[in-house]
């Protein structure tokens, strides 16, 4: 006689354990930093603040620096996203598509900025800008940004052209599409999420690329997380530097909530390869 | 309705020949189905017709015009793909609706056409769906309508009923066989399956190594095959190697009267024009397994040698395993040099 089953599911305490710890790991630093953020006394040995306030959030949003770093940050990511995807979603289309002369070499020299230490590469590159009068300004800090999106703007969206099924293509063309219509109205939409998940990968690390925007933009161009960095350095007071990175935390939510509303969280956990 | 020719067309990939040199001419309203194993060029041919593919030699026309020069979107052409290959980011209405659209017709008419091929292909109300939301039946017909909508010359079919199950797939056929009948469009039907192309085809190209093998009636492809790879391919065929020698033929424990020259030949008889008989004698074949379909036994039969030959009898003829059989065919067809040289009826 078979033996009863239970229709209660077993619990699996090693899953959730494991979950509970990667929770408090991610959450945790978090949390530490709102708190500081809101704390307009803190002292050692209180486990929570003495007293909650805004005061260091009226402090930071009244220095001009730090709405002039935020302006900055957002064109910069602004614009190296859209030169990134006018510049590499056709290469990454001829990749995927077609067959010419190196094109592996090619390929995985995308790779090579991350593949050695990128200090030494952003060095190297801004002895040429200091040649071409780039340092110090807006198109310099764009043009060395710009390096740091090749690798998710060109890889992911031609991983996203080759799984396009070419008989959907086919099937375009059969019923009186041009190439170009075919790529606009069929291949396109349907590498959209991954493509999108590229442009979004694209947007937040240029947001947050701090070697680059300092060595080629420091002193004239300085973006929110290079201003944050200095704030850390210079200031002996934790809270300023709390609050500049929750600032700094509501483009890539805005992103990503963006994201997940207007292509779908399937198709965007998808386009992450899920 | 439409002719097409195809004249003289091969298609060289790298080192190998896809196609070798095919003529073919399909007639107004036709259905012709390309047939073979894979890798028999058959759907490279197919993509040819369509502008996917462009011949090394040769040339194809429709209705007498030349379209070699014409890419895939200025073919009168409309093809069907093994894949369905809907676009999944549009819904049922939007997938056939795309070809009108780009011919920038009003919308009222984009409309009315849709759901006049819905109505056709026996899909009508299901405009909104996606087409993660159907069967594979209901996709392939979906497929089907988005090429039939924009009433094209040829209707091209690669395989469509692959990915589908047996009793799908025979449904299916009739419906299309049906569909092509109402419409009148001249079609290429590609399937490597035999009873696909023997119920819906006008006419049927056996197509090997990129090369024709035979074109015919589906009957006369069956009863008359031209080559032994057609025979074989065709149905089940009993081949036989053997020896001509003064007008008879020795093989399979069979002795027949084949009036041609003497030397090597191959002896095709169809299991149901071979007849039994107990045998009491030593030599012979016997009954190495006997299968009752319901409506017919298939008996496998072993000669001495080895060689498995099958015979089809009537239900009730009470032929078991391990019987000594004599073996008698009734039609035959011998084989010399890869083409047909003698066919008999013989009498019992």
């Amino acid at each position: 006689m078979a033996d009863a089953v239970s229709a209660r599911p077993r619990a699996d305490v090693a899953g959730i354990a494991f979950a509970t710890v990667l929770t408090i790991v991610i959450i945790f630093p978090l949390l530490v930093v709102c708190t500081w953020a809101f704390a307009n006394v803190w002292r050692f040995p209180s486990v929570i603040p003495q007293q909650f306030g805004l005061r260091y959030w009226h402090d930071t949003l009244a220095r001009a620096d730090v709405w002039n770093a935020l302006w900055i940050s957002i064109r910069l990511s602004v614009t190296v996203t859209l030169l990134s995807a006018v510049i590499c979603l056709p290469a990454a289309y001829a990749f995927a598509r077609l067959d010419f002369p190196f094109r592996n070499v090619l390929f995985f020299s995308f790779l090579a900025a991350h593949a050695f230490p990128k200090f030494g590469l952003l060095v190297a590159i801004a002895a040429i800008f200091l040649q071409l009068h780039l340092i110090g300004t807006f198109w310099g800090v764009v043009l060395i940004q710009l390096v740091g999106t090749l690798l998710f703007m060109i890889w992911i969206p031609v991983s996203a052209f080759q799984a396009v099924d070419r008989r959907m293509e086919e099937a375009a063309r059969d019923v009186g599409a041009r190439p170009l219509r075919v790529f606009w109205s069929i291949t396109l939409p349907q590498a959209g999420p991954t493509i999108a998940a590229a442009v979004l990968l694209s947007f937040v690390s240029t947001f947050y690329e701090t070697e680059g925007a300092w060595l080629i933009g420091a002193p004239a161009i300085s973006t929110t997380p290079v201003l944050m960095i200095s704030f850390i350095n210079n200031q002996p007071v934790i809270q300023y530097g709390a609050v500049l990175s929750m600032i700094l935390w509501i483009p890539s939510l805005v992103a990503l909530l963006f994201a997940r509303r207007v292509i779908g969280s399937g198709a965007f956990a998808r386009g992450f390869g899920a | 309705m439409a002719k097409l020719q195809i004249s003289g067309v091969s298609k060289v990939f790298a080192t190998t020949r896809a196609v070798d040199d095919i003529t073919l001419s399909v007639g107004d309203g036709e259905l012709v189905c390309l047939l073979g194993p894979s890798g028999s060029g058959k759907s490279t041919l197919l993509r040819m017709i369509g502008g996917f593919e462009r011949p090394t030699e040769g040339s194809i026309s429709i209705d007498g015009e030349e379209v070699m020069h014409l890419p895939p979107e200025r073919r009168p052409t409309g093809m069907v793909f093994q894949s369905h290959a809907l676009w999944s980011h549009m819904n049922v209405f939007g997938n056939i609706a795309f070809g009108l659209k780009l011919r920038r017709l009003p919308r009222a008419e984009i409309e009315e056409k849709v759901n006049e091929v819905l109505s056709l292909v026996g899909l009508s109300g299901f405009g909104a769906r996606r087409p993660h939301q159907l069967s594979g039946g209901q996709q392939q017909r979906v497929a089907l309508a988005r090429s039939l909508v924009l009433r094209p010359k040829i209707l091209l079919l690669d395989e469509p009923f692959a990915s589908l199950d047996q009793h799908l797939r025979e449904r299916l056929r009739e419906e299309v066989r049906d569909i092509q009948q109402r419409v009148g469009i001249t079609t290429l039907f590609v399937t490597h399956g035999q009873d696909e192309a023997l119920s819906i085809s006008d006419r049927i190209v056996v197509m090997r190594d990129g090369r024709v093998e035979q074109v015919d009636r589906p009957d006369m492809v069956y009863r008359q095959p031209r080559t032994p790879f057609v025979a074989g391919f065709i149905g089940t065929m009993n081949l036989i190697e053997g020896e001509v020698a003064a007008g008879r033929m020795k093989a399979g424990g069979m002795d027949v009267e084949v009036p041609i020259a003497d030397g090597p030949a191959m002896l095709a008889v169809r299991p149901e024009f071979l007849s039994l008989a107990r045998s009491e004698g030593p030599e012979g074949a016997t009954a190495h397994r006997v299968v009752d379909y319901g409506t017919h036994l298939m008996v496998d039969i072993e000669l001495a040698d080895g060689t498995r030959l099958k015979a089809m009898t009537q239900p009730n003829a009470g032929w078991t395993a391990g019987d000594r059989l004599r073996l008698m065919p009734r039609e035959i067809a011998v084989y010399r040099n890869g083409l047909v040289a003698h066919r008999a009826t013989l009498s019992s």
